[in-house]
């Protein structure tokens, strides 16, 4: 209130503060700084500048296939999930009966799947002899080695990523129930059909959601760990080594700190570019309410 | 002439009637093929997870021979030797020590992001602007480009192999996710009542926690339920600063089983997946509602 102290505010938000400076920031600019040293824990950290990064780009091989592989994983994983969401929130929005009993079994996934014990899970049920290639052949199918080739094995996480839609669709649905239904009607009564009325009102209309999910879950994806580590250890051929595994490896297993430093900030600079490519481009597809743009 | 417009009159009910048969016909079919779609797909959803259930009663040799969900001959076999793992401790201990790393860091993170989000939605002071703007920021930015120094400050602290690393963060508002949704849910409260108490000779703590709070209530057990979760699953975290086996939360000692001689016991990796897996579900499936509109609240408002 007007008569409280100026500097109260600051008062409530002192662990913030403190948990900012201590956890976020000075992490955030050592890492950086690590990144241009060799620091293997034994050791003061020596300044190196750029030879962690030229090794990185000239020598290392295991770094470029682990990128190719991130990069694989992020671009099939996140519009798979995001285009199956909508799918099932759409065929959700319509007036059904049980339609909370769908909503919470697809969500379900989403609750457990972070999981250790679902991965393992998986581990069982993609095997040679495991429950998909049982029911593969139940109805006719070769069985599919998952995890001795290496595209299925990349697949076999996209698949874990997918079984979870359930959080984006219900975030898309809560958007698409929020949606003015005399559009539609206006739209009908004009001669648009359905498939003319989901393109020109629905998705504009639910652009801010769609942006929202694609942020959350690329930002998510570039940071896979307890799938490829549990499931497939990052093999076969290092097809599902993705960074943030490589960098486990860097840091934690061999204690090449500066190194490990590098390949982080390889990861970031990749994450942000992307997240502001999708901010900037937001402005010519992200249409908002009330917002002339349009 | 009056005949003529009857048969007339008669012949576009006919049309309306057809029109609306057909419609509804139309109409049926679409809910019928909808509930076919989403029953297909909810099914596929939730088989492994009622398969896991069923697979973890059976015997090994069942596991990778029966597609279907009832062992033919069930065995607690599983639960019995699984609980007692190829370690000096049993589950018991494993699940004790995730809630001794779950209750406290629920704690710290209610406390915490309630004084924080307080403090932004309610106090003008000067720096708001670029706190707000580093909330944002922190909620974008990927935890993997801070794990390392975050690593050897607790090194330097003496912090290893203890639930420190797990808690203090949390602690300190570090999730900024829980304080963008409290902060959201805050604003979208009139400050009348605040404002009274305030008039009545209260203070700003008495105001957050005996008016406040009961307000947030809803927000707050959405951040409690969503950090029980996380911190449940949580692997990373305790794989990087756990070391001790007696210190190992049921996602380590999970990991464990299948790197020990205990892999080839199938039924008994699976049955303590299971119990790993319920305590997060029964907290779902008593709170779901919390779960849902904490989840399409954070996606509206983000």
């Amino acid at each position: 209130m007007s008569g409280d102290n100026k500097f109260l505010g600051l008062i409530y938000l002192s662990p913030y503060i403190i948990g900012l400076l201590v956890f976020t920031t000075l992490p955030f600019l050592a890492s950086l700084y690590l990144s241009f040293t060799n620091y293997n824990l034994m050791n003061e950290p020596v300044f190196t500048g750029l030879a962690n990064y030229i090794k990185l780009f000239t020598a290392d091989r295991t770094f470029r296939k682990s990128l190719w592989v991130t990069l694989i994983y992020v671009f099939t994983t996140v519009p798979l999930k995001l285009a199956f969401a909508l799918f099932m929130a759409v065929i959700l929005n319509y007036k059904l009966k049980f339609i909370n009993v769908f909503r919470t079994a697809y969500y379900v996934p989403s609750i457990l799947g972070g999981s250790i014990a679902i991965a393992v899970l998986w581990r069982y049920i993609f095997a040679d002899v495991g429950l998909v290639n049982m029911g593969l052949q139940l109805v006719g199918l070769e069985p599919v080695n998952w995890f001795g080739d290496p595209t299925n094995a990349l697949f076999t996480i996209t698949l874990l990523r997918l079984w979870q839609f359930g959080s984006a669709m219900v975030i898309f649905l809560a958007a698409l129930q929020s949606i003015d239904r005399t559009l539609y009607e206006a739209a009908s009564i004009d001669g648009a059909g359905k498939w003319t009325s989901f393109v020109y009102i629905t998705l504009p209309l639910i652009t801010p959601v769609i942006f929202f999910n694609l942020i959350m879950q690329m930002v998510q994806a570039f940071q896979e760990f307890n799938g490829p580590y549990i499931i497939t250890q990052g093999g076969p051929l290092k097809s599902t080594y993705l960074l943030p595994i490589y960098i486990y490896d860097e840091a934690f297993k061999r204690f090449d700190m500066g190194y490990a430093s590098a390949i982080a900030w390889v990861l970031f600079v990749i994450i942000m570019a992307l997240t502001l490519i999708a901010f900037w481009s937001s402005r010519h597809w992200v249409y908002y309410a009330g917002d002339k743009r349009g | 002439m009056a005949d003529h417009i009857l048969t007339q009159n008669s012949a576009t009910v006919r049309d309306v009637e057809t029109i609306r048969a057909s419609e509804l016909r139309r109409h049926h079919i679409n809910v019928v093929l909808r509930y076919a779609l989403l029953g297909g797909v909810g099914l596929l959803m939730l088989y492994p997870l009622i398969w896991l259930i069923g697979a973890s009663f059976k015997t090994n040799s069942e596991i990778f021979a029966n597609p279907g969900f009832w062992p033919e001959n069930p065995t607690l076999d599983g639960y019995i030797k699984g609980w007692k793992t190829s370690t000096p401790y049993s589950f018991g201990t494993f699940f004790l020590n995730t809630l001794w790393i779950v209750v406290p860091k629920v704690i710290g993170t209610a406390i915490s992001c309630t004084a924080v989000a307080y403090g932004f939605a309610r106090f003008e002071f000067p720096g708001k602007k670029i706190l707000f703007a580093s909330l944002i920021a922190t909620l974008l930015l990927p935890n993997v480009v801070t794990r390392i120094p975050q690593y050897l400050i607790f090194r330097d602290l003496g912090w290893l192999d203890s639930y420190l690393p797990l808690w203090v963060p949390s602690a300190l508002a570090g999730d900024a996710f829980f304080v963008f949704m409290l902060v959201q849910f805050l604003r979208a409260i009139p400050r009348d009542m605040e404002e009274a108490a305030r008039v009545d000779g209260a203070n700003t703590i008495q105001t957050l926690i005996f008016i406040v709070v009961p307000l947030i209530m809803p927000a707050l057990i959405s951040v409690c339920l969503f950090q029980f979760m996380w911190t449940m699953n949580d692997f990373l975290g305790p794989l990087i600063y756990i070391s001790s086996v007696d210190k190992y939360p049921v996602s380590l000692a999970l990991k464990l089983s299948i790197d020990t001689t205990e892999a080839f016991e199938w039924n008994r990796v699976l049955a303590m997946s299971v119990l790993t897996l319920a305590p997060a579900l029964a907290v779902f499936f008593l709170a779901q509602k919390y779960f849902i509109d904490g989840i399409s609240a954070g996606g509206i408002k983000g």
